[in-house]
């Protein structure tokens, strides 16, 4: 098989070709935002940019306030990321390794949930969130997501596969509940936790939907909905701006990505196949 | 008592809202109710009679299952596509390609759909300068009624067909590959032996991948909201959008009731995927 498949050029080509189709947006975009906005208007456009500059990246930390928006981006998703690591870790081990009355009950209402779109909630959460006053606050935007049913299934799953032996061995040798949570098995669950944390930052830092309608000041904007407001402002023409911002945007993720991308790819067909 | 945290923040975020939105879906809830929460009335189905003869709902209605109809069939044939050159056309530099090819997924919509608008634009945009080395003079993208869904179609099937492709990868190691060889010796070609024997064994993670394939294009909202604002001639209005929208507006309650009905299409679509893949077993 090996050998007739190392054989296959013209399907090397067309991966190759698809690869670049693929990236391009990305390449454009990087490179779009080093070019002035004029030159982006031209027809046809140029590749390389005449003159690289700046000038849009400056605007976007001077002008805007981008240093704000990407400043509560990363402070909601590291809340967010510790906040389910720690959460989903507990519940995903009380699930698979403890026995306690309505454990099956419990289980399935959080997995119920999984399939419910965040559209359903929206409504009554802002409600809730208006009436405790923080509407337009960094809580605001964090606390709805501290603790995801998502993260449960694939700690408690993980959990599964330890030996039930570490938790009787703790017990005999008198430790609490607590200590054989956090000094044995805690330690252990390292690439489930890796994988849940990079999962959890990414889509926290990719949320629109509710950054969206509770950020309504500057102050609170996060990164992707300052993106999208000024897309329609009065900036809406202003395309090296826009690049620039989106770039912003993407490049951070993509590192965090590419760093782990092991994790990331194995998280998504381990939780996939189940 | 290791539970307690998570089911403490769950109960108040997550099951709270979902009886709650329920709830407000058969009142008259608006904006300014807020304050004076016992104010308002039960109407009972009235919300939900009322968008099943909205108009504008309906239009949005239609226009999320043009997206959901073209873009998940499109999404499945380029991530399974994908995933076979990876599994078995090629041997080397298989991470690499499964990188590139994944990398698009994990960025936000909202930077991705700037980019796009750009990309799209109907002078200076990179898809119909390329469009017009090969003569086709491209269209007005999103400015065009009839233009505009195919290309938020094109824009998330490049961006999701990722996912899919990990996914399937992980369930072509299931198909055994001794299968494979006895169906060539006996003559079988790629094709054949790709629909008779790769397709049958990858019908469970074909149905994961499209029921959760599905349930994300039917909430389809970024895209429309950044792209076209649900324009042009409301071509591209989608459910996720046309409740924000009333949200927007302060309809509350009835906001409320467009995101249950969106909630019970979804699991509608769920549940008959699983029939649908499971009865031809």
């Amino acid at each position: 098989m090996n050998r007739s498949a190392s054989g296959k050029w013209w399907l090397y080509a067309i991966l190759s070709v698809a690869v670049v189709i693929v990236s391009a947006p990305f390449v454009w975009m990087v490179v779009g935002s080093l070019k002035t906005t004029s030159e982006l208007r031209r027809s046809p456009p140029t590749w390389l940019p005449e003159n690289a500059t700046l000038d849009n990246y400056s605007q976007l930390f001077s002008r805007l306030d981008f240093g704000t928006y990407f400043f509560n981006s990363t402070v909601v998703a590291v809340v967010v990321t510790v906040g389910n690591l720690l959460f989903c870790s507990m519940l995903g081990y009380a699930l698979a390794m403890l026995d306690f009355p309505g454990k099956k009950a419990l289980f399935g209402v959080v997995m119920a949930t999984l399939l419910i779109p965040g559209v359903v909630t929206f409504v009554p959460l802002f409600v809730l969130v208006a009436n405790a006053g923080l509407v337009d606050t960094l809580p605001g935007l964090m606390l709805p997501f501290l603790a995801a049913p998502f993260g449960v299934f694939l700690m408690r799953q993980f959990i599964l596969g330890l030996p039930r032996d570490l938790l009787d061995a703790g017990r005999v040798d008198g430790a609490g509940e607590l200590r054989i949570f956090a000094r044995i098995f805690l330690p252990l669950c390292g690439p489930a936790l890796a994988t849940l944390g990079i999962l959890t930052f990414l889509g926290s830092w990719n949320n629109f939907l509710w950054p969206l309608v509770v950020a309504q000041t500057e102050q609170t904007y996060t990164l992707p909905v300052a993106l999208a407001l000024y897309s329609k402002g009065q900036n809406a023409t202003n395309y090296g701006l826009l690049l620039a911002g989106a770039t912003v945007v993407v490049v951070p993720v993509l590192l965090v990505f590419l760093a782990f991308q092991r994790r990331v790819i194995e998280g998504i067909a381990t939780t996939g196949i189940k | 008592m290791l539970a307690l945290p998570f089911c403490l923040l769950f109960l108040v975020f997550t099951v709270w809202p979902v009886l709650q939105s329920l709830f407000m879906s058969i009142t008259d809830t608006r904006a300014k109710d807020l304050r004076t929460p016992f104010s308002v009335d039960f109407v009972g189905l009235d919300n939900y009679t009322r968008a099943l003869s909205d108009e504008n709902f309906l239009r949005a209605v239609r226009n999320t299952a043009y997206f959901v109809l073209v873009g998940v069939p499109l999404t499945l044939t380029l991530a399974l596509a994908a995933a076979v050159a990876l599994d078995r056309g090629i041997s080397r530099f298989r991470s690499a390609f499964r990188l590139g090819f994944y990398t698009p997924v994990v960025t936000s919509i909202v930077a991705v759909a700037v980019v796009w608008q750009f990309l799209l634009n109907r002078e200076f945009g990179l898809i119909n300068t390329v469009l017009g080395w090969v003569g086709i003079s491209g269209p007005n993208w999103l400015g065009d009624p009839d233009w505009a869904m195919p290309a938020l179609i094109m824009m998330a099937s490049w961006r999701n067909f990722g996912t899919g492709m990990i996914i399937f990868l992980a369930g072509l190691q299931a198909v055994p590959w001794a299968l494979h060889e006895a169906a060539s010796i006996d003559g079988a070609s790629a094709w054949q032996r790709f629909r008779h024997i790769t397709l049958p064994m990858l019908r469970p993670t074909m149905l994961f991948v499209s029921v959760t394939t599905m349930i994300g294009y039917l909430q389809f909202f970024e895209e429309p909201f950044v792209m076209t604002n649900g324009g042009p001639l409301d071509s591209t209005v989608s459910m996720s959008l046309y409740t924000y929208r009333q949200f927007g507006f302060g309809n509350y309650g009835y906001a409320a009731s467009l995101s249950y009905l969106i909630f019970v299409v979804v699991a509608i679509v769920t549940a008959l995927q699983f029939r649908a893949l499971r009865e031809k077993e």
